[in-house]
């Protein structure tokens, strides 16, 4: 350890500032354990909490033998009723169904398979593995037929990779505020390791022909929800995915087999994969052109936003959070990119105007959740926290004010955090700390 | 050709035939036939490949979206618990509503999404016909057509939609 990083007086306020307003250097706290060794001899670690300890004795728990290991474990009860995700239509009513992450409650960079968000469009359907069938036609040589079972049996291969909703973070284009939670604002996103059967492995065996430039991948929901594909992205790194973090994949997710596009429009990663088509053009379908097709301020639409851009938020402090009196806090959060691998994400905890560089979470792996964390020394004033991310690319988290001018706000508030105006943000999120500790979403 | 110009020849046609051996994989797909494909087989493209023999016209189409689309679209297309499908409001702002008459770009679309979800309840019982008719009174309340026009796999396609050209690929490198 560099003398330099070192300190020991155990006083926050004797840390290096890397930014206004209490933000700390990344490298101040991690992994080194001398501040809090240093705080707690010298007494600032008890006066955060402001009550002397009191002698340790056995609970209750300790002295007996526990529960029986369940055959399938689940989180603990105390967890079940706390942690779980956002429902937008509990009911079943014959509409979209949303399912979002509640990124406040967890940490690190993989979602928990029951947390990881999802989108039906008709329900889930109730598909039997053995029955499901995916079909490869079109313009092949040979069209073909695989049963799951076929499939379990072909080399696999492993991608960590986020799957975002092309509407996730909608309500941010409202002209105001929306008072959300990172949940209900940022909760279409997820990020886990998928494992499947490379489509380009697929197709190479039905023998694509070469006027092919796209595939119409589409699924066996009520709906028989459709999208088309660049033949690209088959090539590249396309799945056909059956695994979700090692097991087979939630049935909200596509069980038992999904299209998987790294890091392109959640959408687009059709569930429930029953047939692809080969083309020589894109068929337009519904999702393409009407609902992911999004207005710009000159009333023209972009079609076809494959990639999910830089983005990044913070998921504590956020909104709907208390802090509990001035002192020490992480700030952390998650930062991905359509473009490849996150370069760097900063952090500000004074709306913007001055910026200190996060600690990016090892390894840092490209289209996926990259976790920063930034420590920072409330001083009980007024704060307003921010991140910002670039990617290895040199692509740039847009700024709020330049964002809104290219992409356009709505014209009145938008009032439900679960809201659809419009598609694609990737711009900053900002939470305000008020001097009651109170975190609340605004603009800066 | 040189001698060693040969033994570079012969290593590239080697590491081709070997490339080639290496991309059949396991080969565990079980061969089908278009046809056997058949009522899978539902995609209508853009310039009206896929779309399947018959026509409808909205005449024809009226009471069938009155018995089957009415209970959730609302009479007329006018929406109720699900969203209008008759209307051009103008799009004054990036959260204007998308409707078939100012937003939808293609004809086709119409007929594919009818064909492929709905009836909501039961979705992929309409017989082809009837998805014509439907798609012909809907067209027709729009003002997209005439009010005796027939939709069949020829004329569908040539249904001009009035924003069709106001889109931008966003990505087009990626095509």
């Amino acid at each position: 350890m560099r003398d330099s990083q070192r300190h020991r007086s155990g006083d926050l306020d004797s840390l290096p500032p890397a930014a206004g307003n209490g933000l700390l250097d990344r490298r101040a706290l991690l992994g080194r354990g001398v501040l809090f060794a240093g705080a707690a001899a010298t007494g600032v670690g008890s006066s955060l909490t402001g009550a002397a300890a009191e002698p340790l004795k056995d609970d209750p728990w300790s002295q007996t033998a526990g529960s029986i290991s369940p055959a399938y474990e689940r989180p603990s009860k105390y967890e079940q009723q706390r942690v779980n995700r956002i429902l937008s239509n509990p009911n079943g009513e014959p509409r979209t169904s949303h399912a979002r992450t509640p990124h406040h409650l967890l940490n690190g960079t993989i979602t928990p398979n029951g947390l990881h968000f999802t989108i039906v469009h008709s329900g889930t359907p109730d598909i039997d593995p053995d029955k499901h069938r995916l079909v490869i036609h079109g313009l092949v040589r040979q069209p073909k037929l695989f049963t799951l079972e076929t499939l379990s049996r072909y080399p696999m291969a492993s991608i960590t990779t986020f799957v975002e909703c092309g509407g996730n973070s909608a309500p941010m284009f409202s002209n105001e505020a929306v008072q959300g939670t990172v949940q209900q604002i940022h909760g279409l996103c997820s990020c886990a390791e998928w494992t499947g059967v490379r489509l380009s492995t697929l197709l190479d065996e039905c023998g694509v022909d070469p006027k092919a430039k796209w595939f119409v991948a589409e699924g066996a929901d009520s709906l028989a929800l459709s999208r088309s594909v660049p033949l690209t992205k088959a090539w590249d790194d396309a799945l056909v995915a059956l695994y979700q973090n090692g097991e087979r994949i939630m049935p909200g997710n596509g069980y038992p087999m999904r299209l998987l596009l790294p890091a392109w429009q959640g959408n687009m990663n059709v569930k429930f994969l029953r047939r692809i088509q080969v083309s020589e053009g894109p068929a337009m379908s519904y999702y393409e052109t009407r609902t992911y097709s999004q207005l710009l301020p000159n009333k023209k639409a972009y079609r076809f936003h494959f990639l999910n851009e830089v983005k990044s938020f913070i998921t504590s402090p956020s909104h709907g959070m208390t802090l509990k009196g001035p002192g020490f806090y992480e700030i952390t959060g998650i930062a991905y990119a359509a473009t490849g691998r996150i370069a760097k994400v900063m952090v500000s905890a004074d709306g913007g105007k001055s910026w200190a560089q996060a600690a990016l979470q090892a390894p840092v792996i490209p289209k996926s959740f990259t976790r920063f964390r930034a420590p920072w020394n409330w001083n009980g004033s007024p704060a307003i926290l921010q991140s910002r991310a670039w990617d290895e690319g040199g692509n740039v988290q847009p700024l709020r004010a330049d964002f809104v001018a290219a992409r356009g706000e709505t014209q009145k508030p938008v009032t439900n955090p679960l809201g659809f105006p419009n598609q694609h943000y990737n711009s900053i999120t900002s939470w305000g700390v008020d001097p009651s500790g109170q975190v609340k979403h605004v603009y800066a | 050709m040189s001698t060693r110009n040969a033994v570079l020849v012969a290593a590239l046609l080697a590491l081709a035939s070997s490339t080639a051996v290496a991309a059949e994989g396991p080969n565990l797909g079980q061969p089908i036939t278009e046809k056997e494909v058949g009522a899978w087989d539902i995609n209508a493209m853009p310039d009206g490949t896929g779309l399947p023999p018959g026509s409808g016209t909205s005449a024809q189409g009226a009471p069938i979206y009155a018995q089957k689309c009415a209970a959730c679209h609302g009479e007329g297309g006018k929406g109720a618990s699900a969203g209008a499908l008759v209307g051009n409001p103008p799009i004054t702002g990036i959260e204007s509503p998308k409707t078939i008459a100012n937003f939808w770009g293609y004809s086709t679309t119409v007929f594919d999404f009818i064909r492929r979800a709905m009836p909501w309840i039961s979705p992929r019982t309409l017989t082809n016909d009837e998805v014509y008719a439907i798609t012909a009174y809907i067209l027709a309340e729009n003002k997209l057509i005439g009010p005796n026009d027939v939709m069949n796999a020829q004329t569908l396609p040539k249904v001009k939609m009035p924003n069709a050209d106001n889109f931008i690929i966003r990505f087009p490198d990626r095509i």
